[in-house]
């Protein structure tokens, strides 16, 4: 066999290509010679495997780390969450790490809160700083009398110092302002709620039905590569939303529901499949209780009914039920994450979750699936100090008075704020890794309650909204940087992931870990912190739970024994209510004075001229916290406001895609000029931003100025009677153009 | 036999996330403002009847390739397997190119040259996918050699709907679309 050289063989394989001009070739292969060898040269000396924290998927990361950066990130094919893909977001995480804006040093207030104004100090100073008016407001008020939030899996370490504090008083938006309705819900139907990630098994069903929930851009990496792999199988889907999201596009059924009428369409559907029984009957007979009470009620609630209500057609509604019914139990009723709409949303995730019974998708292949944690030991730890007068567990605002919460409301720590709205007033706050001006409804509420604190004290990564508000800030570094807890969430493949810095931390910032132990140190609570490290906590857990180190500092992950996840794996159902049955009637929401089965309501109507404000998700962003990241501003820089070219036509001013309007919401609230996105792909009666632009905070010198906030329009919200959820989609906006500001 | 490289999107799959988008940027250091691939959702229709096709669009190495014609300097060439790339030393970001692609797909790098797709072709080279295609969430993404018949590629672009972006432009694209 001939042998060439490379260069030589790259000039026959250009000339056999035969697509170039002839009098070129003699200098062309020289280039390709050049292609050849330039290599961006970005793969890594160093690929530390780490776990993602650009959102709460923590999806398996590689880091590749050359000349001590890190020139990219990849997926880990060992992480079951990620299987070696990345989402736009999770492959974006240089952006966070190199971002120009982040916060370098400790910050003290040195003017008014909220008018972002600090002064650098050292660690030790600032450290100080939170001590003492933590001790203050302890000696004043108790210790319950402060509060964390928090969001992201860095909280770990402000929960167990708010533990050893003496304070129950945590809240993440996350539940009262996101996934709280639905876990109420599957918790009265079934005994339990869904958690993160959710136990559900897209890529088996062969129906898959999303209400509300635009999956794809809402980029829950395995949830979307599922819904790829159940569409390349031939699973067909049913959306419904006012908005033809990306998944509608590839739906068999699009449902563009009147905003706020869900409930009349899941009624309608139930009332489909039982009166022409395509329910599982035998599944039924043997797992639930309420079908004859359902099947009463929902007896009059027939597809023309909710066609008056829902303005879908009634053939459509009958169409996409049986087509729903004919997969069962292969047919996924996606549980939704952010469900926080109107108020009734418990109702609503109830009506979801009955639906789901009647398929007898719950424990069923193609449906909700069984799942487990990996197991791991605890760190030891000396006996926890009595705290001595802590108040009752019933004198706690924690349920805010809601009976079926489970959770701590944010919503409710920030009523707690406002003096006398709950048993005791709180008068400090720790803020971790949530802008608290972006995630709670509101903002003008919240920033009113911050002016009553005694104290608080923001940790974070960026100068968000809330560090302006913020007395002492304390800058953490990025998850890249950082050693931190293991995570082992209850999945269908129980597993152990861990997070390992990639580099050092940049400028003075320090790891969550190092600033909670540190802060714990001042405050004589050292005991109950006795690890060196993150690190040396991390190991001790591996070494207890018998998980080899070495492997899992190598391969990022360790995935235990596969278990059955369904019945046709030899699994039981999970039914934790207290007779294990499912609840189709609810005697506990009809104790408690609320509808047994979930009824519909009519919503507000929009006043003549305004829609409906609706917001949602991007692909390349997780809420505000990624509009700084430069590399994820590049594809989206800034959100539009999409309005329907009918109700554009009739706008009292002309108005096309791209030019500038001022939206101004039912209390007289005016947003940054945000462009237009005039289009057919949403109904006339609402619009739609993407959540999580207009900020404010003048550190964020990418994101400052760019796009609406939905968040500062929502003056307004209408909180759930069942778990105090803050729905959200009740404000209402009429277009301005925005003159000469465009 | 010689390779033809060619890459097949499956627009059913697509969901125009953009993670295709970061992951090529930090691959390549394509630097603030340039795009080596990017993604389009093409809507059809009106409200309610409508049609939405999201793509993964990058350069389309086309076999008549109307920007290595254009390049007054050689710069523009065909490379190995088809690939139309840029010799970065010898362009002298005089824009024909740009000028000449129906498709928009090249850019001015800020180092002063002009910048597009190379399929990864130093990754192809290790044995490795386009970093796009490896990242790809929704596997919407099948790169590899039309001339080989049991190929990902050569299977999808027998067996599926295909369609080519622009085929009025006669510059017979290697990257073709699942519809």
């Amino acid at each position: 066999m001939a042998r060439y050289t490379r260069r030589q063989f790259i000039q026959i394989g250009a000339a056999a290509g035969g697509a170039m001009a002839a009098s070129g070739l003699a200098t062309r292969w020289w280039g390709l010679d050049a292609a050849r060898a330039e290599d961006p040269a970005t793969d890594g000396d160093q690929v530390v495997p780490t776990f993602c924290e650009l959102c709460f998927w923590n999806c398996g990361v590689l880091a590749h780390v050359k000349g001590g950066r890190v020139t990219k990130l990849t997926g880990n094919p060992e992480h079951p969450l990620s299987r070696g893909r990345l989402c736009p977001r999770g492959a974006g995480g240089t952006g966070l790490l190199y971002d120009p804006d982040r916060l370098k040093k400790p910050l003290i207030r040195a003017s008014k809160r909220g008018e972002d104004v600090f002064q650098e100090a050292s660690w030790d100073a600032a450290l100080n700083k939170v001590g003492e008016e933590l001790v203050k407001v302890r000696e004043r008020h108790g210790p319950e009398a402060v509060a964390l939030f928090t969001h992201g899996f860095g909280g770990s370490w402000w929960k167990h110092f708010m533990k050893v504090w003496g304070s129950p008083n945590i809240g993440a938006p996350s539940y009262a302002q996101c996934r709280g309705p639905r876990e109420a819900a599957f918790t009265l139907t079934y005994g339990e709620g869904l958690g993160s990630p959710e136990p559900i098994d897209i890529a088996n069903a062969r129906v898959i039905t999303l209400i509300g929930s635009h999956l794809g851009e809402n980029m829950h990496n395995t949830q979307v590569q599922e819904l790829a792999e159940a569409v390349g199988k031939g699973a067909q889907l049913v959306v419904v939303d006012p908005r033809f999201s990306v998944a509608a596009g590839k739906a068999r059924y699009w449902l563009p529901v009147k905003p706020g009428t869900d409930i009349a369409l899941l009624l309608a559907w139930m009332n489909v499949i039982l009166t022409e029984k395509r329910h599982d009957a035998e599944y039924l007979a043997k797992y639930a209780t309420g079908l004859d009470e359902l099947t009463a009620h929902v007896a009059t609630k027939t597809p023309e009914w909710a066609s008056a209500i829902t303005g879908v057609r009634p053939e459509l509604i009958r169409e996409s039920a049986r087509l729903i019914a004919s997969a069962r139990p292969a047919s996924l009723i996606h549980p939704g994450r952010h469900t926080t709409w109107y108020g009734d949303d418990t109702q609503r995730l109830r009506a979801t979750a009955i639906l789901a019974a009647l398929l007898g998708s719950w424990g069923r292949r193609g449906g909700y699936l069984v799942t487990d944690k990996f197991r791991l030991a605890g760190y030891p730890l000396p006996k926890p100090p009595p705290h001595p007068g802590a108040r009752s567990k019933d004198d706690m605002p924690k349920g805010g008075g809601f009976p079926v919460a489970d959770e701590v409301l944010a919503s409710g720590l920030c009523d707690a704020t406002k003096p006398g709205r709950a048993l005791y007033d709180l008068k400090a706050w720790i803020v971790y890794g949530t802008n608290l001006m972006q995630s709670l409804p509101a903002p003008q509420e919240t920033a009113a309650a911050i002016q009553n604190l005694d104290f608080i004290a923001a940790i974070d990564v960026l100068p968000a909204e809330i560090c302006g508000f913020a007395d002492v800030v304390l800058p953490e570094c990025t998850y890249l940087e950082r050693d931190d807890d293991l995570a082992a969430p209850a999945y269908k493949q129980p597993f152990v992931a861990i997070r390992q810095a990639a580099v050092p931390p940049m400028y003075e910032s320090r790891p969550g870990s190092w600033i909670a132990k540190e802060l714990a140190n001042k405050l004589g609570m050292g005991d109950q912190f006795p690890w060196a490290d993150a690190r040396e906590f991390v190991e001790t857990r591996l070494a207890a739970s018998k998980v080899d180190s070495a492997e899992i500092r190598r391969k990022g992950v360790v995935v235990g024994k596969p278990i059955p996840t369904c019945e046709e794996e030899g699994a039981t159902p999970n039914i934790t209510t207290s007779d294990g049955k499912i609840k189709l009637y609810s005697v506990e929401l009809q104790q408690l004075g609320f509808e047994p089965i979930p009824d519909f309501h009519p919503q507000e109507e929009a006043p003549p001229g305004m829609f409906r404000m609706l917001s949602g998700r991007a692909p390349t962003h997780t809420f505000g916290r990624t509009t700084n990241n430069r590399l994820l501003a590049e594809p989206f820089p800034e959100n539009e406001v999409w309005v329907n070219a009918d109700a554009a036509r009739a706008l009292p001013f002309p108005l096309a895609s791209g030019d500038r309007v001022v939206l101004v919401n039912q209390d007289g609230v005016r947003s940054d000029p945000v462009r237009a996105r005039v289009t057919q792909r949403i109904r006339g009666d609402c619009v739609y931003l993407v959540h999580g632009f207009g900020h404010t905070a003048k550190g964020l010198r990418q994101a400052r100025g760019r796009g609406a906030s939905d968040s500062a329009l929502t003056s307004r919200y209408k909180v759930d009677p069942i778990m105090g959820g803050t729905g959200v989609n009740v404000n209402f906006v009429r277009l301005e153009p925005a003159g000469s500001l465009a | 036999m010689k390779r033809r490289y060619a890459m097949a999107v499956d627009t059913r799959r697509c969901v125009a996330c953009s993670a295709c988008v970061i992951a090529c940027k930090t691959e390549n250091r394509v630097p603030n403002g340039g795009f080596r691939c990017w993604t389009v959702q093409e809507t059809s229709g009106t409200f309610p009847d409508l049609a939405l096709e999201p793509r993964s669009e990058r350069c389309n190495h086309c076999a008549d390739a109307p920007c290595v014609s254009a390049c007054p300097t050689g710069a523009s060439f065909v490379a190995e397997g088809g690939i139309v790339a840029v010799d970065r030393r010898k362009c002298t970001g005089c824009k024909a190119c740009i000028a000449s692609c129906p498709y928009g797909a090249r850019f001015v790098h800020a180092d002063g040259h002009v910048d597009k797709c190379t399929f990864c072709l130093h990754r192809v080279a290790k044995g490795g996918q386009p970093a796009c295609v490896e990242t790809c969430p929704t596997k919407a993404l099948t790169f590899g050699d039309l001339s080989d018949p049991s190929s990902p590629v050569a299977e999808l672009a027998r067996r599926s709907r295909v369609k080519t972006l622009k085929p009025e432009a006669g510059t017979r694209p290697q990257v073709f679309f699942l519809t």
